[in-house]
């Protein structure tokens, strides 16, 4: 057993001459780590050679790599033969990942186990403490490094002649300037282009024809399609009036039951909405104020909709006001009517911003 | 001439000749080979984060081999029936491909979503141990922003991550987060426009967020972890105060090899976690969310952990929009306050605190010494306030699963949020505090009484009193105290921490050493210091 606990004096230690005859590695390795001054204060086997305790961890150890080995090899196996590819029904893929998951991750933590042990078990126990050097920062050093640093400002001569000075950073500054314009210039895009964020699909064809109410497969909706209560998604009868180009015109078209629908007509009439439902259907926008989400889960008992991204609620009797949550602003509606061929049709585009709000919104 | 003989004895020492006749490597090495690390379990924390990283990078650059940035609409036609002829974005139909038609894909993109989740949590966890325990104080201020700022630009590589599948749950994300920038004041809808080019969703969004992901935010972080671990390496590691530590020096080990070989075994345990989650546990199943269409949802949306402190205080957030009638009128919408005011107003208080509590303090000196929670009560209770206030938000991010699960009122369960936010931070303030004085009071109780028996003894007057084990002998103190002093580390408080308990033998099922000789019964320790009797020492005196 091999205890070294002298701690010798730091400060006008001679160094050893590592190349002294008869010194042992150890010595040399503790002269190595002086000379950082580290003083290794305890260095301690943790298993004597050639005891059953050492035979025992080593076998441990050994034990845990040829683990990883198995386990990598099961995990080649799986790889390479086991069906992975997904076949509905047959249930065999479905345990290619997990099967894979546990060889890959036993071959790890096997391997991660023997080095463990190894490390924590096998190797000798030290303790060793090594200066900081905080304190002993040298100030001249520091004076020193000061001073070249003040001196080469002055041979710059930038306070002499500041003509120089000056010269410069209205050179560089255009230069600054001209590295970040194409990028800025490149990614700024106009957002009041085309009046992108005040109209929908809805708006009417520039021969001022109206735009049908469309489902999701692109059928245009009669009011026999929805029953009393019901309520579907439409969409402008446009093209790609579907797609995410179109996001901000998903439409909820609500077929209200009669006192409802009188409810709503009174609350249409005192916003001056009067003239926005058709009969018992109302339409309002889909696309949430507050951050965007389609606010789609519709109570038909209490007439309200729920966004489930933040959890608003807008009662659509009042106009889609909202009534709880983060909302600050009511559901736009969208004024509708049935065409000649029995369709609804949108009378003209929303009238007020769709959409999560924004500064210029007013 | 003769030929000289290999010396194969020689030949490695001729080759570090040789290198450092070159590069002059041997004192930089020795220095290396040399460092001495403290050790504890907390300082392993940290570690835990930097292999998560790693591991996402492996599993990340897979996934770019088969993963296509583009939001091209193309019809799916791989091996997922449900989804086949279904119209989506190439992005979407390649993430699928990765997920059914790239053998051993599902585990990689499993394994990569894992780890990034195990990177937040490692940091968070880590920031926290930095915190209570003082680490951030001066010298070490720039360590903890960096550290502050790591978790942002984690949280958002996390973010641009899981928008790219553009599914029909990361695609409601990115929704959000367009109607974030939009509301920041006066420059929102020029923000959105420029960054999604134009209305959302714009065609461009996944290939911009790609080069973020891959490029940009990796690059960040990289540089961000090799400045944090070399001032972790310049500065040297804290420790907890103990004998023979001091400010001025690091008691451990030497880097090589134990310390060096335990490390690289935990970073194969962490990758072998992360290898048995990524394979038996999914996470993010995009082909069940179907592609993003802008009027589809589902209700419990719930984004990654992380994010999920945003969600809830935007569901928190009351509808207070402020209108401002200036020309045709503007407004602030309610939005701003929760998504991009308080974000804001945390990474200044996390940044700043160790510059506020040193100030505070008037204590402008370094530390390298650990502090325990307990013995910085207003420090501890601060970071139980900060805490409590993460899990209030983190809570009411699901709330309407939790509403949903414990059939409670979804409406009841905002309200519940909203007065929480207000009254749990200081309530957790106050208990925190109270609970540190009362942990301090007792470590200064054993100091002075020494540590519970369990040992009843009755009076000559009848009265019962528990004895107790002192922890230094008497010196000078006519009333049996010891005058041992506090010295910011554990203090023993059970029998057994004294040795009290004989050694285990060691073996499985049979003693692989001659079992050390019987301690003295633990059941009928000395319970008077009499000289008569054996008084109780540290167990290794025993063997």
């Amino acid at each position: 057993m091999t205890t070294h606990t002298e701690h010798q004096a730091q400060q006008g230690r001679e160094p050893l001459d590592v190349n002294t005859p008869g010194l042992s590695q150890f010595d040399i390795v503790r002269e190595g780590a002086r000379r950082d001054d580290i003083e290794i204060v305890h260095y301690e086997p943790q298993v004597i050679p050639g005891t059953k305790a050492e035979r025992r961890l080593t076998r441990v150890v050994a034990s845990f790599f040829l683990l990883t080995g198995l386990a990598a090899t099961a995990f080649l196996v799986i790889y390479i033969w086991w069906p992975w590819q997904y076949a509905p029904g047959r249930g065999g893929d479905k345990w290619y990942t997990p099967l894979l998951g546990v060889t890959l991750g036993v071959a790890l933590l096997a391997v991660g186990f023997g080095i463990l042990t190894w490390g924590k078990k096998l190797l000798p126990k030290e303790v060793s403490i090594q200066d900081r050097h905080e304190g002993a920062v040298a100030e001249d050093d520091r004076t020193i490094t000061g001073h070249t640093m003040l001196y080469m400002a002055e041979e710059m001569g930038v306070k002499r002649r500041p003509l120089l000075g000056i010269s410069l950073l209205a050179g560089l500054a255009p230069v600054g300037a001209v590295a970040a314009a194409p990028l800025v210039g490149g990614l700024i895009s106009d957002p009041h282009k085309n009046n992108q964020m005040f109209t929908t699909g809805f708006a009417p064809a520039e021969g001022g024809e109206k735009i049908r109410l469309v489902r999701e497969d692109g059928r245009p909706v009669r009011p026999a399609d929805i029953s009393t209560g019901g309520q579907i998604t439409v969409f402008p009868g446009i093209d790609h009036g579907i797609s995410n180009k179109h996001a901000d015109s998903p439409t909820l078209l609500i077929h209200l039951r009669d006192s409802d629908a009188d409810e709503s007509r009174q609350a249409n009439e005192r916003v001056g909405h009067g003239d926005y439902m058709w009969g018992n259907y109302a339409a309002y926008s889909k696309v949430c104020t507050h951050a965007g989400c389609p606010a789609s889960l519709y109570e038909q008992q209490t007439n309200r909709l729920l966004c489930p991204c933040h959890q608003s609620q807008f009662l659509i009797t009042d106009n889609a006001r909202p009534i709880f949550g983060p909302a600050s602003r009511r559901l736009p509606q969208l004024p509708i009517e049935v065409d000649s061929e029995g369709y609804f049709v949108a009378k003209s585009d929303y009238t007020e911003t769709v959409g999560p709000d924004f500064w210029e919104r007013p | 001439m003769k030929r000289r003989k290999f010396d194969m004895a020689a030949a490695p020492g001729n080759a570090a000749r040789g290198l450092d006749d070159r590069f002059q490597v041997a004192t930089p090495l020795r220095r290396l080979l040399n460092k001495v690390f403290p050790d504890h379990w907390s300082f392993l924390l940290g570690e835990i984060a930097l292999f998560s990283f790693v591991i996402l990078l492996l599993t990340g650059v897979y996934l770019t081999f088969f993963f296509e940035p583009a939001m091209t609409e193309v019809v799916y036609n791989g091996s997922y029936a449900p989804l086949r002829g279904t119209p989506m974005s190439a992005a979407y139909a390649s993430s699928l491909d990765l997920s059914f038609d790239v053998r051993g894909g599902l585990i990689m993109r499993q394994m990569h979503h894992w780890s990034a989740l195990l990177f937040m949590a490692a940091i968070v966890v880590h920031m926290l141990r930095v915190f209570f325990t003082g680490a951030f104080r001066k010298p070490r201020e720039t360590n903890w922003i960096i550290g502050s700022l790591l978790f942002w630009v984690g949280f958002l590589a996390g973010f641009t991550g899981y928008s790219l599948p553009d599914d029909g749950l990361s695609g409601t994300g990115l929704r959000i987060a367009s109607a974030i920038m939009l509301s920041i004041p006066v420059i929102g809808s020029w923000v959105t426009s420029s960054v999604f080019g134009g209305e959302f969703p714009g065609d461009i969004i996944i290939s911009r967020f790609f080069i973020a992901h891959v490029l940009l935010i990796p690059g960040l972080l990289i540089a961000l972890i090799s400045v944090h671990l070399g001032l972790v390496f310049k500065q040297k590691h804290t420790q907890w105060p103990g004998p023979g530590r001091t400010n001025g020096n690091v008691v451990g080990e030497r880097m090589f090899p134990r310390y060096a070989l335990k490390q690289g075994g935990f970073f194969m345990v962490v990758f072998g976690v992360v290898a048995l989650m990524g394979g038996l546990f999914q996470i993010n199943p995009i082909w069940l969310f179907g592609p993003y269409e802008a009027w589809v949802v589902s209700a419990a949306s719930q984004p990654d952990w992380y994010v999920m402190f945003l969600d809830g205080s935007t569901r928190l957030m009351p509808a207070w929009e402020i209108p401002i009638p200036i020309g045709d009128g503007y407004v602030i919408p309610p939005l701003f306050w929760p998504t991009v005011v308080l974000p804001g107003i945390l990474v200044g208080l996390s940044t700043l605190y160790p510059f506020l509590e040193a100030r505070h303090l008037k204590d402008y000196r370094s530390h390298n010494l650990l502090q325990r929670p307990r013995d910085v009560p207003a420090r501890t209770a601060v970071g139980a306030m900060a805490v409590s206030f993460f899990v209030v938000l983190t809570l009411s991010g699901a709330n309407d699963v939790i509403a949903d699960k414990f059939q409670i009122s979804l409406n009841a369960m905002t309200w519940a949020g909203r007065i929480g936010l207000l009254l749990v931070p200081p309530l957790a303030y106050y208990v925190t505090y109270r609970i540190c004085l009362g942990l301090q009071q007792h470590d200064r109780e054993v100091l002075a009484h020494g540590v519970e028996t369990g040992i009843i003894r009755r009076l000559p007057d009848g009265r019962f009193v528990e004895v107790h084990q002192p922890l230094s002998a008497a010196n000078g103190h006519a009333d049996g105290h010891g005058a041992l002093e506090y010295v910011g580390w554990v203090v023993p408080k059970k029998m057994n921490r004294l040795g009290a308990l004989g050694p285990a033998i060691r073996g499985f099922f049979y003693p692989i050493e001659k079992p050390a000789e019987a301690p003295v019964s633990p059941g009928h320790p000395p319970v008077e210091p009499r000289p008569e009797r054996e008084e109780i020492s540290s167990g290794e005196s025993r063997r």
